[in-house]
């Protein structure tokens, strides 16, 4: 729930926006001086998708964070877009592949990356899980992802359990192979080593944050802002970098002299 | 019969011979070939041996002239997943064509998915280049169209079914399944009542091609015959861009799915009743 109860302290006193699917959570609120549009998907135990009722990304979910997105892109004023992550999985049914989930979720992608390249400082701020297609659709467009440190807090391909069964491993083994292979891991502080994030917070209470919590991330996000105007990047460039994505740089170094 | 005796299968191809099929004759160019041996830091150490192309070939070349550049999954590595060095080959490529239109040159790309998504063994690098791939892939299409083919036998999966859904083509044959999730990963975690992984008849027609072309959510279906499969390609690419893209349509499909009865489980007639009409 931790999503829903910071999407609730940052939009205080913010213009909800409607004509969306429940399960979303989306308005257009202040931070610092600025107009910023929040958007968050929860969970909605009355979902007419009975595999998407705990707040996972699913048909609803993808196409309306799409609708969401075109609509502060259609304002023309670059307002700033701040994803809060906490997405336990994209929605795993029958009736999602039939009716193209992966279609659904290109929506949400393609939203989120044309109000990128269209000016809009776009942030990703994690306070859940981000799990694999939920966070392809709903943040990993973001110009910056910024993470509160918190055991809770997570990114990953899969979970435990499938990734396990996929690989042919015990989840014993499993996590005895993530300790010691930094993109396997699961927690925070090994995915920071990928140089993905541009800045992990502590907060005191992230599941009930306290004025103070509040204030610490809502300067972050400024700061977030003010450095993506400043630097005038539009691309995901400064993700890379890291030791631990070194192979990211020297392929793309490799591919621009033989190009 | 004739017609069958005079078809090449393009299916049955791999990545590099399906590169230099679609490419005009003498014109393909593969970057960092498999001599260059850029393989994935991340196997060896989990007793997976690495490959030297790292199951990703990326070539340039022209196709009737234009040029394009070809990024091609080989779905006998690794089940075509995704790891850091192959998933950087694409985004890369994608990225350099994107650049070379802003300087005046109208490189366009061709993709021949064939992935089951993230490499598991590289995660999180994998995850993170498949952002790279759809940012890539928005980037490019702006100036000329990214062409999707899902030709089988592996399929396309995972993030990389996100992809392909952001192209601004999709060309799929018979033997061809496009959708998010695998099978395994779906009865898994939703139960066999709800996905039985093991009922290919079943998960063909939910995902196959066929039923994904007649549901309006891919563009050509075509035979498995490379002359056949390289004709469309240079159709749709001399078509240049959608009038309306797929994946900017969130308002007709909102539309669409308000109109469905969710409560009983789903058939594929359903759906492409619900989607039809959907192709202009």
């Amino acid at each position: 729930m931790s999503g829903l109860q910071w999407f609730n302290a940052l939009s205080a006193g913010a213009a909800p926006v409607a004509g969306l699917p429940a399960s979303l959570k989306v308005a257009d609120g202040v931070l610092g001086e600025q107009a910023v549009r929040f958007i968050a998907v929860v969970p909605d135990a009355a979902n007419r998708f009975p595999r998407a009722r705990q707040g996972e990304v699913g048909l609803l979910e993808g196409w309306g964070l799409a609708k969401a997105v075109d609509e502060a892109i259609a304002s023309g004023d670059q307002r700033p877009i701040i994803a809060i992550v906490d997405v336990p999985s994209q929605a795993y049914g029958r009736r999602e592949e039939a009716l193209g989930i992966h279609q659904a979720l290109a929506g949400a992608a393609d939203s989120y990356a044309r109000a990128r390249l269209a000016g809009h400082p776009v942030i990703a701020l994690l306070v859940g899980k981000a799990m694999s297609g939920a966070f392809l659709a709903h943040g990993y467009q973001a110009n910056r992802l910024i993470a509160l440190r918190d055991p809770g807090v997570m990114v990953h391909a899969m979970g435990k359990a499938s990734a396990a069964r996929v690989t042919l491993r015990s989840v014993e083994e499993l996590e005895a192979l993530a300790a010691s292979v930094p993109p396997m891991a699961y927690d925070i502080d090994s995915y920071a080593s990928l140089g993905l994030l541009w800045e992990t917070l502590t907060v005191s209470q992230i599941e009930q944050p306290t004025a103070d919590d509040l204030a610490r991330v809502s300067d972050c996000l400024v700061q977030a802002i003010k450095d993506i105007q400043n630097s005038g990047v539009r691309d995901l460039r400064g993700r890379l970098g890291a030791v631990n994505r070194a192979a990211s740089s020297h392929v793309r170094e490799l591919l621009r002299e033989q190009w | 019969m004739t017609d069958l005796l005079n078809r090449h299968s393009f299916v049955e191809l791999g990545a590099r011979q399906r590169a230099k099929a679609l490419l005009d004759a003498g014109s393909y160019r593969e970057l960092i070939d498999p001599f260059q041996r850029v393989m994935s830091p991340w196997l060896s150490r989990q007793g997976v041996v690495p490959q030297a192309d790292d199951g990703v070939v990326i070539a340039k070349g022209t196709l009737d002239g234009l040029p394009v550049v070809i990024a091609a999954i080989e779905g006998n590595f690794q089940g075509g997943s995704l790891g850091e060095v192959g998933g950087a080959k694409i985004a890369g490529a994608l990225e350099l064509a994107a650049e070379d239109n802003r300087n005046g040159i109208p490189t366009r790309a061709v993709l021949l998915l064939e992935t089951g998504g993230v490499r598991l063994q590289e995660a999180n690098l994998g995850l993170a280049a498949i952002a790279d791939i759809h940012a890539a892939i928005v980037d490019l299409r702006q100036y000329q169209p990214v062409i999707g083919v899902v030709a089988g036998s592996v399929g396309c999966f995972g993030g990389m079914s996100i992809a392909a859904g952001l192209c601004s083509y999709l060309l799929v044959t018979r033997e061809a399944r496009l959708g998010l999730n695998g099978p395994q990963v779906i009865e898994q975690e939703a139960g066999l009542e709800e996905y039985d992984s093991r009922d290919r008849p079943f998960i063909w027609s939910l995902t196959g091609g066929e039923q994904r072309f007649n549901s309006g959510l891919a563009d050509r279906y075509v035979a498995d015959d490379v002359a056949q499969i390289r004709q469309q390609i240079s159709e749709l690419l001399q078509q240049g861009l959608p009038a309306t893209q797929r994946s900017r349509q969130a308002d007709y499909y909102l539309a669409r799915l308000a109109e469905l009865d969710a409560a009983p489980q789903i058939e594929p007639a359903t759906v492409r009743d619900l989607y039809q009409g959907e192709r202009s």
